[in-house]
């Protein structure tokens, strides 16, 4: 901190909890998340360019009870980013920004990207298990 | 003419609304850029996403002559550049937000740039050597 002698404003422990603030917290979280997960993207890459082996041991780690949960949260990271950057996009154009609307479109994306989670993850356990 | 009644109610010099670059010299690029790869991401993000359920179980082969494809080496490419881009903006403004100690905030921009650099070189000559080698 630069200078804490100034009067400082309140900070989120004196608001009370509401979709809108929970929504950009959550956004900037799942952000900070899938940038961390770009390693993981970069790692299959290399490893499937190394070779059979290197690949199969990228799937073996991936494939494994840490790494499926890994992958349930990156996933879910995903979408909800996927879902609320969609909603500040059509924001960006100027819509939506009445509360009831703005408090209903914060409540959609994160539903949305708990549907979109839940189906994916259907295919991925229906469809064969580990990766 | 009475120039008496002249009332200056703006000091700025023309030039400085003309260019538009505002206090930080940048004007809206970076907001611009931000928006921009996050559109191409919608697209990018849900193709990767396919690809990847596409892949589950696949043998080695099978996923390195699925990547080979030319389509599908191009969009990675393209996957690739635009996710590290957008996540290296991303993080720029969380740490000019929270990071006030100005040397610390200078060491975490140049260190988020450098990886992000780092991790899309690697990931198209990753995809390069997929595609281009048998």
């Amino acid at each position: 901190m630069a200078n804490t002698q100034r009067p400082l404003s309140p900070h989120i422990q004196i608001y009370r909890w509401q979709a809108q603030m929970v929504s950009s917290i959550v956004h900037r979280a799942t952000g900070i998340a899938l940038a961390i997960g770009t390693v993981v993207v970069v790692c299959g890459l290399l490893k499937l360019a190394g070779g059979e082996a290197s690949f199969n041991e990228f799937r073996r780690v991936a494939g494994s009870p840490i790494g499926m949960l890994l992958m349930l949260g990156w996933s879910w990271s995903l979408f909800y980013h996927l879902c609320n950057g969609i909603r500040h996009l059509i924001q960006d154009g100027g819509a939506g920004y009445q509360i009831t609307q703005f408090v209903r479109s914060s409540w959609l994306a994160a539903i949305g990207s708990v549907v979109l989670t839940v189906v994916v993850w259907a295919y991925v356990l229906s469809a064969g298990g580990a990766a | 003419m009475n120039t008496d009644k002249v009332v200056v109610t703006d000091r700025r010099h023309p030039i400085k609304i003309a260019r538009g670059l505002g206090s930080a010299y940048s004007g809206v690029h970076h907001w611009w850029v931000q928006r921009v790869t996050a559109a191409a991401l919608v697209i990018l993000g849900i193709w990767f996403v396919i690809l990847v359920l596409g892949l589950l179980g696949a043998d080695y082969a099978t996923a390195r002559t699925t990547l080979a494809r030319p389509w599908n080496a191009l969009l990675m490419i393209a996957f690739v550049l635009t996710m590290f881009w957008h996540a290296a903006l991303g993080l720029q403004v969380v740490i000019e937000d929270y990071v006030h100690t100005r040397w610390k905030e200078v060491f975490a921009l140049v260190a988020v740039y450098f990886l992000a650099v780092v991790g899309a070189l690697a990931s198209v000559l990753a995809v390069l050597r997929i595609a281009l080698t048998p």
